[in-house]
């Protein structure tokens, strides 16, 4: 290291060395942010400034997830809008329709705050910028801090400076953090990772200095990270275990006693502000381990304490008493608090990153998401590039100096790709740990290979012979590697490396990443560009033709563009608080339209809607996701809706002239299918998402009617019938109608055949 | 000896054997004392070497632990109503007391330095962390204004938490 400092030294002609250096680095940062910020705006090049939800049906052939940009920028508007006591106070009676949600207290205010203190310090310095425009930005803006906060945190794990630069980099691009910071994705997760990684660095930095300061700025940040994401558990959870570890060890100090306590004590208070939080660290499980290390940490520091006075045999005799006595104690009391019900058992998504098959099995709404699938191994590759290879490779250096921060970085490596590989949203947690890993591993390479071919030839030749002078068998390998040509290869080819990264990154943010879901765009056969935007149609077509206040029902993934861009109540949205509510809904999607009727009129709802991919290939569309509709009303009506009944005989999901009766009466299948073969010549009808021909015959629907379709027929919204004038059944009043038709339809052709005769 | 081991054990008599231990220091502790034995011979020991302030400190952290005790004795016999009331209160003693034994720790390091009490092993960390960056107990005002500092943040949460 001291080499390649004073090789650079060399390179930068001596005194002034040190601040062009300096200066250096700060551009160089500031470029890396830039950087950061610019491979974002993507999609709001192509598209323009709208707010998007992230699509990963793309990877996993499933739907888009319950990321919630929609619902955080209409609460960000409210924020703005109504100050912050009424935003706290905040019950929505727009959306899960006839319960509402008590918003204000069921959410996650970190981000709405941080946009909204951002436009007032905006309004403040006299620069009008709509609140859309904050909120649109917001992902990239931080992604740059999350740069700089990367390269601190590495720059502890390092004394070389250019692990810092590249880690800096590294985050900057990584697909795996740009998957959820691009702009108009205004999500939690868009500043929760700045968040997180700066939270890790300032309790690395409190854990070196001991000092009260940067344990209570670590509690503040974890505050900060509490109101902003769930995800915060992570933390939680990790600082403990890196605690715990370190006191396995025997690297028990003051230090880490002091960070650690004041981080507990401060950080929990901390969390506990948050009125989603409430007393979830007191009583749930997630937070016990942090409760625990909390414990340990007193008595080892007791038992430290006390070993001051006694000589080792007497010590550790009164410690065996110590540890049976307390350990006797808190078992017995954590068994009682748990058979009395006072902690609450662990969560279920908890029991999900434990044993993947859990969700599928007892909580099908978590199951159904996207983003709780298990990872496919390529996801690693495609959003982490040669970062992945060079991950377990930095891991080791970090064994070579083992420092209380390497045993972090290792506990946070090791955690984190688990839970990356349980969890598809999980790899964002793993992205920081990658990068920092990787950087380490990449500058230990570049300063052994790039710095020494800089000095010039004394300098070389004088180290040289000092080394093979003094140890020449143990130095040999290190020192042998002269030949310019190695080094050029190895230079070279890291080089190489590092370009095809930047040019995967720029691809899979370009292609992958900037989508906003809500417009998709395809390429015409001619290469021009060609979108489709019938989400916006369609919701527009809402906003303009229906009641300010007719409720909407739809699966729950639209229910937040419904309210953001329709402005309309929904019945069930992305907020999936209320299971038995979202299987109401699928309920009455996957039932005859007989018991589909009653559920509606009771839920007031006006319009149904439905995304039918059929006509262009889209996959992601209603059908699809049907069998998670059909499986969580099963969960809550296992005796009227029945996953078997919607497989054939053979066991095949199929829509077309063999699928089931229960498929063909489901409303979802009506609703998808209706009129869809007058769009083709006869019996020509294809279902191009499933690649199946479509019965001849359209379904027949009772009790909706057709309201809306948009252009490619993506969103069909049908209103519901009020009852009938006349107190008949739909079934009979439609027959009715039809019979009168055919009946007029004879009549008229009676009359006129009586008059041309 | 197996007399003297029996006496010990009842733990009515250590008292004679204790000072004698004292005054010739802890190397003439029994090698088989029992655990209260031992624990009499620490709060001899404790009494005769920490200095004034830092006994001034354990002072103070012992009251914070009654406050805690009698709030969680109160909150176990007379029931949690005001929970959030309870949960800051008992955490403003914890937090305290934590921030407390945090100050006396970096302040008893440097001050009785001499001392046998930091292990070898957390003697060298410290030494090592002190050569690298002003680590803790290079400045007692330093820690007295992280004290602050930290008093400052637990006890307005505590405030805003108490409804």
């Amino acid at each position: 290291m001291a080499q390649s400092s004073s090789s650079l030294d060399v390179l930068l002609k001596g005194s002034s060395g040190q601040s062009t250096r300096g200066l250096l680095r700060i551009i160089i940062l500031l470029t890396i942010a830039a950087a950061a910020v610019a491979s974002r705006l993507f999609s709001v090049i192509r598209f323009e400034s709208i707010i998007h939800e992230y699509d990963r049906s793309r990877n996993i052939d499933l739907f888009p997830i319950a990321v919630d940009p929609w619902f955080n920028f209409r609460a960000t508007k409210y924020l703005v809008q109504n100050g912050f006591y009424s935003f706290w106070d905040w019950f929505d009676d727009r959306t899960w329709h006839p319960l509402g949600r008590v918003t204000g207290g069921t959410l996650y205010p970190g981000l709405m705050v941080t946009s909204g203190v951002i436009y007032h310090i905006l309004r403040f310095l006299t620069i009008p910028v709509d609140i859309r425009n904050i909120c649109v930005l917001l992902a990239p803006g931080f992604s740059g801090l999350t740069a700089l906060a990367m390269y601190l945190l590495t720059c502890e794990m390092s004394t070389s400076p250019s692990a810092g630069l590249l880690a800096a980099a590294f985050m900057g691009i990584a697909p795996g953090y740009i998957s959820r910071s691009v702009a108009g994705s205004y999500d939690n997760e868009a500043i929760a990772i700045f968040l997180l990684v700066f939270t890790f660095f300032l309790w690395i930095k409190a854990v070196k200095n001991g000092s009260i300061m940067w344990g209570a700025l670590t509690a503040l940040f974890y505050g900060y990270m509490v109101s902003a994401w769930g995800g915060y558990v992570f933390i939680t959870n990790l600082i403990p275990l890196h605690v715990f570890v370190l006191l396995c060890m025997g690297r028990y100090s003051s230090r880490v006693y002091i960070s650690y306590t004041t981080w507990y004590a401060l950080g929990t208070l901390g969390s506990m502000q948050i009125p989603f939080v409430g007393f979830l660290p007191i009583r749930n499980s997630d937070h016990m381990s942090a409760l625990g290390v909390f414990g340990l940490i007193q008595l080892v520091a007791f038992a430290d304490f006390v070993r001051g006075f006694l000589p080792g045999k007497q010590f550790q005799k009164l410690l065996t008493a110590m540890v049976l006595l307390t350990f006797g104690l808190g078992f017995a009391g954590l068994v009682l608090l748990s058979v009395s019900g006072v902690i609450a058992p662990w969560s279920g998504r908890f029991y999900s990153l434990w044993d993947t098959g859990y969700a599928k099995i007892h909580i099908p709404i978590i199951a159904s998401v996207s983003e709780h699938q298990p990872t496919a191994w390529p996801a690693f590759f495609f959003d982490l590039n040669f970062l992945i290879w060079l991950f377990p490779a930095g891991v080791f250096m970090c064994f070579q100096n083992l420092k209380d921060e390497h045993v972090f970085v290792i506990i946070y490596a090791v955690l984190s790709s688990y839970f990356a590989g349980v969890m598809v949203r999980l790899m964002l947690t793993l992205t920081p740990i990658v990068c920092v890993a990787a950087a380490l591993a990449l500058s230990g390479i570049l300063d052994h290979f790039m710095v020494l071919s800089k000095p010039n030839p004394e300098a070389q030749t004088k180290t040289n012979a000092e080394d093979s002078k003094s140890l020449r068998s143990t130095q040999k390998p290190v020192v042998g590697i002269y030949s310019y040509f190695s080094k050029a290869v190895v230079t070279g080819s890291i080089t190489v490396y590092l370009l095809l990264f930047v040019a995967h990154c720029t691809w899979v943010t370009s292609n992958a990443y900037s989508s906003p879901s809500v417009v998709l765009a395809s390429r015409m056969p001619d290469g021009s560009q060609h979108i489709i935007d019938d989400y916006r149609e369609a919701y527009y077509w809402l906003r303009q033709n229906t009641a300010d206040n007719a409720k909407i029902m739809s699966w729950w993934d639209y229910g937040y563009q419904i309210g953001g861009m329709a402005d309309r109540p929904t019945l069930v949205d992305n907020n999936t608080w209320n299971n038995t509510h979202i299987a109401t809904v699928g309920k009455a999607m996957s039932s005859r339209e007989e018991v589909s009727y009653p559920i509606l009129r009771q839920h007031d709802v006006d319009y149904v809607l439905v995304v039918f991919g059929g006509l262009l290939g889209y996959s992601g569309d209603d059908l699809n996701k049907f069998l998670w509709m059909v499986r969580i009303a099963e969960g809550i009506w296992p005796d009227e809706v029945k996953e078997r009944d919607f497989f054939t005989a053979r066991g095949e999901y199929r829509v077309d002239d063999e699928a089931t009766p229960t498929m063909r009466n489901s409303l979802m299948y009506k609703m998808s299918y209706y009129n869809y073969q007058s769009l083709f010549p006869a019996g020509q009808a294809v279902d191009r998402v499933r690649g199946t021909r479509v019965p001849t015959e359209s379904p027949q629907l009772n009790t909706l009617e057709e309201a809306f379709t948009s252009e490619n027929w993506i969103i069909r919204i049908y209103k519901v019938k009020d009852l009938d004038n006349f107190g008949r059944d739909h079934n009979n009043a439609v027959a009715f109608d039809k019979g009168l038709k055919r009946k007029r339809a004879s009549k008229k052709k009676g009359p006129r055949v009586l008059r041309t005769e | 000896m197996p007399a003297k081991r029996h006496a010990a054990s009842t733990t009515s008599a250590p008292a004679p054997v204790t000072p004698a231990t004292l005054s010739s220091g802890p190397s003439t502790l029994k090698t088989n004392a029992s655990a209260a034995a031992i624990a009499q011979h620490v709060w001899e020991q404790y009494l005769a070497t920490t200095p004034q302030r830092t006994l001034l400190l354990d002072a103070f952290m012992a009251f914070l632990v009654l406050v805690g005790g009698l709030q969680f004795l109160y909150c176990v016999l007379a029931g949690n109503y005001p929970f959030n009331a309870f949960l800051s209160g008992f955490s403003a003693a914890v937090g305290q007391f934590v921030l407390t034994a945090s100050l006396r720790m970096q302040t008893s390091d440097s001050g009785s330095g001499s001392s046998s009490k930091p292990s070898s092993k957390g003697k060298n960390a410290r030494f090592a962390d002190d050569n690298e960056d002003q680590g803790s107990g290079t400045s007692h005002e330093r820690a007295f204004a992280d004290y602050i500092f930290g008093s400052l943040i637990l006890h307005f949460f505590c405030i805003n938490f108490i409804n």
